[in-house]
């Protein structure tokens, strides 16, 4: 048995060893808003917050991950409780078919965190001054999550949105 | 996937006792292993994760320097203060490198030893002597787009994909590792990795069981340092090349020049030669354009990647251009 912490509710999961973090989600745990994308750490879609940073899901076991804080999609917010970064897509319009949106927003909350902490990025001038969220930050950023729609456009707008709102990260 | 044993070790001791037979992997970040297993280009009998043993802490040396835990995450290295302000060159090609989920998983360790992403190597019905010593190379004569243009031999082709080994090659960083029985050892980059040969599926000097402990950069070299990385899009792509650049000037010379190249070789590839006809000099495109042939004297291109030698020509004088703060003549 894999104990497994998500959204601050502990399961045990009896999975076969191979099983990755994205799939115990999916297919133990029901919890299918994160989403099977490439499967390789190429597009994004699979992307959750382990202790408070974003990863590829699909790119771990979930037995590595015991002792772990785990934050899917329906760990930000629900329905009648939207996130404010979800709050933001909805306004913004930042997707189409929407399969890769739940990795954008919860790689879009974890970015806002690790800007939050000062971390610069490649697109940054100085690595060591302040830092602003420029749309080229914001891109270069959130490079790991593909869409094939190219609502990109709009995603940066929301993230952009939802980072001037105070509670998001 | 195929099947495996999983452990999860307490000490450096036990880990390295379960991982010393030819079919068990340690497992840090796992980004790249568990891709490779995904694919059975990679299929172990045995995990054995690392992941409760420490190896977190970056730490001042008495030298001066810093020791950068294995299992440090590129993500973490790259917001470091003191990498950021001492080894500028080493937190730009961390940020080059990868996506931000990757950096978060990503390990110190890890990244040194990640394989090529050479497709024929990816590809399980293909020829590739890395993956089945003897089997033949597809990427001679086949799409070698990103494949190496020094050091390669008529067995492999392969490139190193790292960003972070580049930088960690030109600031002389030092690999600690334990042994299976025990004992431990210090390595140079350049005696850590190895040229392909005729065995390219033996990358590292390292033994079987034998387990990254830590990296070590010596006291910061100042200077001016860049990170220069050419690649076929603008973010979370492979270097077609890279340049890692640390260059101080002294009374309108170059005092120092420490230059490693990305994107050519097997492995993060340094020419002493190229260094040594830079310093005492003035900085000039004469000079430069000298360097670059010095670089390049056995360059050999396979086709498609003949593009590569006069890339990084170009790369290296505009990296010496700006790092010498001289214009073009």
């Amino acid at each position: 048995m894999t104990t497994l912490t998500v959204n601050g509710k502990r399961h045990e999961v009896d999975a076969d060893i191979r099983t990755s973090l994205l799939d115990a989600l999916r297919e133990h745990l029901a919890l299918t808003g994160t989403k099977k994308g490439c499967d390789h750490g190429q597009c994004g879609a699979c992307t959750v917050l382990v202790n408070g940073r974003r990863i590829n899901s699909c790119l771990t076991l979930a037995v590595m991950h015991e002792n772990d804080e785990i934050t899917t999609i329906e760990g930000l917010g629900q329905p009648e409780n939207l996130h404010p970064m979800q709050e933001s897509f909805l306004h913004e319009d930042g997707y189409q078919c929407g399969y890769c949106t739940p990795g954008q927003i919860v790689s879009a909350v974890g970015m806002l965190g690790e800007f939050k902490d000062g971390w610069a990025s490649h697109a940054s001038g100085d690595l060591e001054g302040k830092l602003d969220l420029s749309d080229a930050e914001i891109s270069e950023r959130m490079s790991g999550n593909i869409c094939r729609c190219s609502a990109y456009p709009n995603i940066v707008n929301a993230i952009r949105k939802a980072s001037e709102t105070k509670e998001t990260a | 996937m195929r099947p495996f044993d999983y452990q999860r070790p307490a000490g450096a001791d036990e880990a390295g006792r379960l991982a010393a037979e030819p079919a068990a992997r340690f497992i840090a970040g796992g980004t790249n292993l568990l891709d490779l297993m995904k694919l059975e280009v990679e299929t172990p009998e045995r995990l054995v994760d690392i992941n409760g043993l420490g190896l977190r802490d970056i730490e001042e040396t008495d030298e001066g320097g810093l020791r950068i835990g294995a299992l440090v995450t590129n993500g973490d290295l790259s917001a470091d203060h003191r990498v950021r302000h001492d080894y500028p060159v080493l937190a730009r090609a961390l940020l080059a490198g990868a996506s931000g989920q990757l950096r978060n998983k990503a390990t110190t360790g890890g990244n040194l030893l990640q394989r090529t992403r050479c497709g024929y190597f990816y590809e399980p019905t293909a020829p590739c002597n890395k993956r089945e010593p003897g089997s033949g190379c597809g990427a001679i004569g086949g799409y070698n787009r990103i494949h190496a243009i020094l050091g390669a031999s008529e067995h492999c082709i392969a490139t190193h994909p790292s960003d972070m080994a580049v930088a960690m090659r030109a600031l002389d960083a030092i690999v600690e590792t334990v042994k299976s029985d025990g004992s431990t050892r210090e390595l140079t980059l350049a005696e850590l990795y190895r040229l392909p040969g005729d065995t390219p599926e033996k990358e590292t000097d390292l033994e079987a069981g034998e387990l990254i402990t830590a990296v070590r950069l010596p006291a910061p070299i100042g200077g001016t340092q860049i990170y220069r990385k050419v690649r076929d899009r603008a973010s979370y792509a492979f270097a077609l090349v890279s340049i890692a650049a640390a260059v101080r000037l002294a009374d309108g010379k170059i005092e120092t020049a420490r230059l490693a190249f990305g994107g050519l070789a097997h492995m993060p590839w340094r020419d002493e030669a190229v260094e040594n006809l830079l310093v005492g000099e003035a900085p000039s495109d004469a000079l430069f354009g000298k360097a670059a042939d010095t670089l390049l004297s056995d360059a050999k291109g396979q086709g498609d990647n003949d593009f590569k030698i006069p890339l990084v020509r170009r790369t290296l004088v505009a990296v010496l251009r700006e790092a010498t703060g001289s214009t073009q003549q």
